[in-house]
């Protein structure tokens, strides 16, 4: 109790610091596989995605950041077991935030595809199992995110799969496919404004004080989609036929209505992205915020304070504008392959199912949500050519990264430990 | 900080492109054929060999985009179709140039001159043959809508009509084959007899070579028939 009352401050502020350069990872690296669809395919330019990313980014982490941030906080570490010794909870989540950050920055720099929370959570495990003993740990929470890791992709495969021989069906093989598209692609905009403001208004609202039932808020989504969709019927009114002697269907036609679609996608994209992967910079400062504010009390319960996620949305945002940009400009540009119609597919069943993880707790990687949904549209015979050799690249960076993440906590576990006593 | 981004190296190069490439470069290749044919009847060897040059050079292309192909088609690469279909569909696309550069080649090399009587008939017989060759080409290219639409039956109906029409075609000049065999029977006796052995040859590679423009477009049909 001692300790954490004398340096109450420099705790604070070093967790603060520790915070923002995750979220500053985050923001660097994820946000351009998130983007990355959507510029891709040439839906948006480079500069729309970097505005759309900022401002939904941060609405994610704000909005609907809180619940997978209680699961970072207190899910992996049993908080019980450490109430009667709150300071190594403090080191701990400060250990594990500066393990994963550089870890996350030393992945990036050798062009590993790590997972921002997949070094995260490793490394909440590994100072949990170490240095306060295996029983600590929440083992079957722990299997639950496992587990989510290979559920997360395939259930975003198989919504990307469902999404895009629905667009196959209705639209593509109609007898007019622009007709078709203009009057199905409105619906698919209802369905990203519906999804996104169902899971903010049931799970994420809380934390600034609005507490809706579920029958209210499934109301609410009803009409919050409906504004949304009638914004998209708006802007598709705009896309008008351009006749090609090249294009017998009509297919670029279709792909120009599918451009005002991926617009809809890639916010909630971001929003997804933010709400989800915030946590990974936040839950812990909130962890050693709660703990040095309650001068040891160890409450898991407590709300996230709304100015630490702000902080983390901020550390996404500066993390994005100070580099993430370059990245998106090389991945939208490598993508050609992409277009709107299979972004779409792909980077709704990706948000999808990472909302939907947000909105349960579950940590989830965007990364791997996407590769798994970009997969389900190729399976879908949507997909020109994927390299299967990325998705082996990909299991073995998980692998690699939960021990690499938890050595290195454990090493600044103990180093902590040693300044601080 | 990132040099490669594991998102973007996932979508791997499409064969496709290559693909159209290739048959563009074969049929281009066919073209040559006629202006060939029309310099060999008047004797003017100077300028049917800088028409053999294209056919080399444009072959050579080809054979390159070939090799291209096949070399980044990894086992690892995942495609909309059957990975054995495409490479077949390239080797039967290849073997199209491959023709034209034989026909042109000895040709050239013997100076052969089709007979005032024949060459009628066997300018129109080389003119389906090459048209033919465009058939398969234009088929080929609707594999970019009928990627574009996720394999739709409307894109895969124009691509049966097509192939179909190239049948016609084919059917057509097996019909002048025969009819040119027939004539240059009749004409036998009057010419030296390894000529005529040659131009035996020469009929049955123009049969060959829309013969093989016809294989394209059956490939195709298995390609995408799925």
């Amino acid at each position: 109790m001692l300790i954490i009352a004398q340096h109450s401050e420099i705790f604070i502020i070093l967790a603060c610091l520790f915070g923002f350069f995750m979220a500053w990872g985050v923001g660097a690296n994820d946000v351009a596989n998130a983007m990355g669809t959507s510029v891709g395919s040439k839906a948006i330019t480079i500069k729309q995605a970097i505005i759309i990313a900022v401002v939904f980014e941060f609405l994610g982490a704000w909005l609907a950041g809180g619940e997978v941030t209680a699961t970072i906080r207190g899910g992996i570490i049993d908080p019980v077991l450490l109430a009667q010794r709150p300071e190594m909870l403090v080191y701990g989540m400060l250990s594990a935030l500066l393990a994963a950050a550089i870890w996350l920055l030393i992945a990036s720099a050798k062009g590993w595809p790590v997972s921002t929370t997949h070094s995260i959570v490793g490394a909440i495990v590994g100072f949990g199992a170490v240095g306060l003993g295996m029983e600590a740990v929440a083992w079957p929470k722990v299997g639950q995110i496992a587990s989510s890791w290979v559920v997360s992709p395939l259930l975003a495969g198989t919504i990307g799969f469902v999404l895009f021989k629905s667009v196959h069906h209705l639209i593509f093989e109609s007898r007019d496919p622009f007709a078709a598209a203009k009057r199905y692609v409105p619906g698919y905009v209802f369905l990203v404004g519906f999804i996104v403001a169902m899971v903010t208004l049931t799970k994420g609202l809380k934390h600034i004080g609005l507490d809706l039932s579920f029958g209210q808020s499934l109301l609410l989504s009803i009409v919050l989609g409906l504004a949304i969709m009638g914004l998209g019927m708006v802007m598709e009114r705009r896309v008008k036929y351009v006749r090609d002697a090249e294009d017998h269907f009509g297919y670029a036609n279709v792909e120009r209505v599918f451009g005002v679609l991926m617009i809809f996608t890639a916010c909630a994209m971001a929003f997804a992205h933010g709400s989800n992967d915030v946590a990974n910079a936040v839950g812990p400062l909130a962890a050693v915020i709660s703990v040095v504010r309650s001068e040891g009390v160890i409450d898991s319960a407590a709300l996230v304070p709304w100015w630490v996620l702000v902080l983390g949305g901020g550390g996404i945002v500066a993390g994005l504008v100070t580099y993430g940009h370059k990245v998106i400009a090389t991945v939208g540009t490598g993508i050609t392959e992409l277009t709107p119609s299979r972004g779409f597919a792909a980077t709704l069943a990706a948000a999808t199912t990472v909302v939907l993880a947000s909105g349960t707790g579950l940590p989830i990687s965007t990364t791997h949500t996407l590769v798994g949904a970009v997969l389900g549209v190729g399976l879908a015979r949507g997909m020109a050519a994927l390299n299967l050799r990325v998705i082996g690249t990909i299991v073995m960076s998980w692998l690699i990264t939960l021990p690499a993440g938890a050595g290195l906590a454990i090493l600044f576990f103990f180093m902590f430990k040693g300044m601080f006593g | 900080m990132v040099n490669t981004n594991p998102f973007s190296a996932m979508f791997g190069r499409s064969p496709f492109q290559p693909l159209l490439a290739h048959i563009v470069k074969a049929n281009e290749c066919a073209d040559q054929l006629l202006p060939f044919f029309e310099a060999s009847l008047q004797g003017d060897w100077q300028k049917a060999s800088e028409y053999r040059e294209n056919v080399t050079r444009l072959e050579h292309e080809a054979d390159e985009l070939k090799t291209d192909l096949r070399l980044n088609l990894p086992s690892t690469m995942f495609l909309p179709v059957s990975r054995s279909d495409l490479l077949d569909l390239i080797s039967v696309q290849d073997k199209i140039a491959n023709k034209v550069r034989d026909i042109t080649g000895i040709m050239l090399g013997r100076k052969m001159r089709v007979p005032d009587a024949l060459a009628e008939p066997m300018r129109d017989y080389m003119i389906t043959s090459v048209a033919c060759v465009a058939q398969a080409r234009q088929a080929l290219e609707e594999l970019k809508d009928l990627l574009e639409s996720g394999f739709g039956r409307n894109v895969s109906d124009v691509m049966q009509n097509m192939i179909r029409e190239l049948h016609t075609l084919e059917h057509k000049a097996d019909g002048q084959q025969v009819a040119i065999r027939r004539q240059l029977f009749d004409l036998e006796s009057e010419l030296p007899p390894v000529d005529v052995i040659f131009l035996y040859k020469i009929i049955d590679w123009v049969g060959e070579l829309s013969d093989r423009a016809e294989r394209v477009g059956s490939r195709l049909q298995i390609l995408t028939a799925r």
